[in-house]
């Protein structure tokens, strides 16, 4: 029997599906379900207020991140509300018989890096959380996406959501990325191109061989900043890489188990023929390392390049003017040789160990800048661990670097890590919107490598010459 | 948390002439501590709104008494960004039940619907015009009709139709929402929970 050629998405998204309502959304399974401090709480009150029990308490993890302190974590937190968050995780967590994973514990770390570093994550699942770089998980070639609070409720008392399927959109880049350029490049490459709202309403699945030949952490930094495009998720077709990052892993399956999986992920790919609604390609030569300008993850420019007039990008001016004023740039400036004050290596875009090893690579042998306040903030305990084993933090200690303690850190600033107002930072997590990293933040949104290059020099500075 | 009904609602609006707001605009991450969900209007646009001394920045339009009513409109791309509900609870909290813009982030969308607020997408075009109406006159009175799918200017008489599933208008014109749509199904989920067996 011939069937109609499937794409990857369809296959898991089908294989998902418990009902479909006519003329509505398609209830959806989850396999998977991640919940931290912040976006759970009032789903836990919401289902104590409706009498309602956790279904497969087994299926929801639980881990601390968002709103933690990256030094001290031995001591009591000092913000009363963000203690009181925690304390909620943990309680919420201990009454309803889900694993938790709080500060302290040695899996413990930002919930998009521990789940795949745990083996939680894999091929053809279902993967939600509140929060929107689920799509990081996409890079097993599972569907993964961020969710909100009334939906984290549906999935604790129901293990499903009500989800319309999404449009499908392939990016395919081929070739070879030139030095320097990293996973981090390709995708503020692919999102320039696309701009901020160019894939809302789609979700994608990455091909090409720059991504074949992508390490899963490279692949996860991909599929991370799906959203920032408006892409519910991103994904990235199983392969070796794929099931050899997996195998061993603690909660991976074993033995039988695992070779009845790993049949069927071998299964997940698109089908030659299949149709997409939108497809798009790029060519590897044209990327070079990137940076943003502006204050969204739409404006973005290779380094070397100088600030797009308005007048030539697609929508209004008014907005792009008062994007470039926060930021205290001018059309047709250069990036390059701008002031830096702030360095923040880290978050679920940037803060595993290939990530830190690139850091290293450009600061060995250098000293951190004076003027410049960094902070180094590994994604989990195992990636803090692995820095250490490799020798990595012997490299940042005789830098001038303190290696802090796992969380979301300055990314959102949530915590004490903020940037104050009107200072510049160079960041290797995932938005550069208005106020994001501290009240009055100027974020420029680029690799660990051109963040290690700002953190020696000071400057925005092309890191293809310090290597 | 079931929610208000939505049938027909008819008032001025507030107009945000701005593109791509996202949530962390509408509310900053440092707001995002409380363990219920109680009082984010109070935070909504924080930092467009305030200074950093807690002053009123008077060019802000939820700062200028002329602007006042149960309708936000917003510039393209409204919603963007993070997926905290905490957006459209500060909304709601505010006191606005629907959001206009020429186009809407999908995460932002869900939640507004879970939380009662009706987001409606209305061509450029027609923001435009709904833009140009509030500025000749701030009491200008929009009215949106969910039983039609209808956005009407009153003043120019101006109308366009909008889209929504017919499940979720439904639910927001009866007040049913997921939980209670999943709860009723859970025979159904488990048997297909055991046959997947994850």
């Amino acid at each position: 029997m011939s069937q109609m050629p499937s794409t990857l998405f369809d296959k898991v998204w089908d294989a998902h599906v418990v009902r479909k309502i006519e003329d509505g959304p398609d209830v959806f399974f989850i396999d998977r379900h991640f919940i931290h401090e912040v976006t759970s709480p009032v789903a836990f009150l919401g289902l104590e207020n409706r009498g309602l029990k956790v279904m497969y308490p087994e299926h929801t993890f639980a881990t601390a991140d968002h709103n933690t302190p990256t030094i001290n974590q031995h001591l009591p937190v000092g913000d009363p509300l963000s203690a009181n968050q925690l304390m909620a995780l943990e309680q919420n967590s201990a009454k309803y018989g889900i694993s938790h994973w709080g500060l302290g514990n040695p899996k413990n770390g930002i919930v998009h890096v521990v789940g795949p570093e745990n083996g939680i994550t894999l091929p053809g699942m279902t993967i939600v959380c509140g929060d929107s770089h689920t799509s990081t998980h996409g890079a097993f070639g599972a569907i993964a996406f961020g969710i909100g609070t009334s939906e984290v409720e549906m999935v604790l008392s129901s293990q499903c959501i009500m989800q319309p399927k999404p449009l499908k959109m392939r990016i395919n880049v081929n070739g070879s990325l030139g030095k320097a350029v990293t996973p981090k490049d390709v995708t503020l490459y692919i999102i320039s191109k696309l701009t901020t709202a160019g894939a809302t309403g789609y979700f994608v699945e990455y091909a090409g061989d720059v991504f074949e030949k992508m390490s899963m952490e490279g692949r996860m930094t991909v599929c991370n900043m799906s959203i920032e495009m408006g892409a519910r998720g991103g994904m990235i077709a199983p392969d070796e890489t794929t099931f050899s990052y997996i195998n061993g892993r603690e909660l991976a399956p074993k033995g039988a188990a695992w070779d009845k999986a790993l049949a069927y992920w071998k299964t997940l790919s698109t089908d030659a023929g299949a149709i997409f609604d939108k497809e798009y390609n790029f060519d590897a030569a044209d990327i070079e390392p990137m940076i943003t300008y502006g204050t969204n993850p739409g404006m973005g420019m290779g380094i070397s390049q100088s600030i797009p007039k308005g007048i030539d990008l697609k929508g209004g001016t008014a907005t792009y003017e008062k994007s470039l004023a926060y930021m205290g740039f001018q059309e047709k400036d250069q990036m390059i040789g701008k002031k830096v004050d702030f360095v923040f290596i880290g978050s679920c875009t940037n803060g595993r160990i290939e990530d830190f090893r690139a850091f290293a690579s450009i600061i060995k042998g250098r000293k951190k800048a004076e003027h410049v306040t960094a902070w180094i903030v590994p994604g989990s305990h195992i990636v803090e661990a692995q820095i250490k084993e490799e020798g990595i933090l012997d490299i940042l200690t005789d830098a001038g670097f303190l290696l802090r303690q796992p969380g979301c850190s300055a990314c959102l600033a949530m915590n004490d890590d903020k940037v104050p107002a009107g200072k510049y930072a160079v960041s290797t997590s995932n938005r550069n919107f208005e106020g994001r990293q501290g009240p009055g933040s100027r974020t420029m949104l680029a690799s660990p490598l051109v963040a290690a290059a700002a953190a020696v020099t000071g400057y925005v500075t092309d890191p293809r010459e310090l290597m | 948390m079931a929610y208000d009904k939505f049938t027909t609602l008819t008032s001025s609006a507030v107009p945000l002439p701005i593109e791509n707001v996202d949530t962390d605009q509408i509310i900053p991450a440092r707001f995002l501590k409380a363990t219920k969900r109680e009082a984010f209007g109070e935070n909504l646009f924080r930092d467009w709104r305030y200074n950093s001394d807690d002053s009123p920045k008077q060019d802000f339009v939820l700062n200028n008494p002329i602007y006042s009513g149960k309708i936000l409109v917003g510039g393209n791309n409204f919603g963007s960004g993070s997926s905290r509900e905490h957006a459209a609870w500060a909304i709601y909290d505010y006191g606005f039940r629907c959001v206009v813009s020429s186009f809407f982030a999908d995460i932002f969308k869900n939640n507004a619907i879970n939380m009662g607020i009706l987001p409606v997408q209305v061509s450029p075009e027609f923001l435009i015009q709904i833009f140009s109406a509030i500025e000749l006159d701030p009491h200008t009175k929009i009215e949106v009709s969910l039983p039609n799918q209808a956005i009407v200017i009153q003043s120019t008489g101006a109308s366009e139709s909008f889209e929504i599933n017919g499940y979720k208008k439904n639910n927001l014109i009866n007040g049913f929402d997921d939980i209670d749509y999943l709860q009723a199904m859970k025979s159904e989920i488990s048997a297909f929970a055991t046959a997947r067996a994850v």
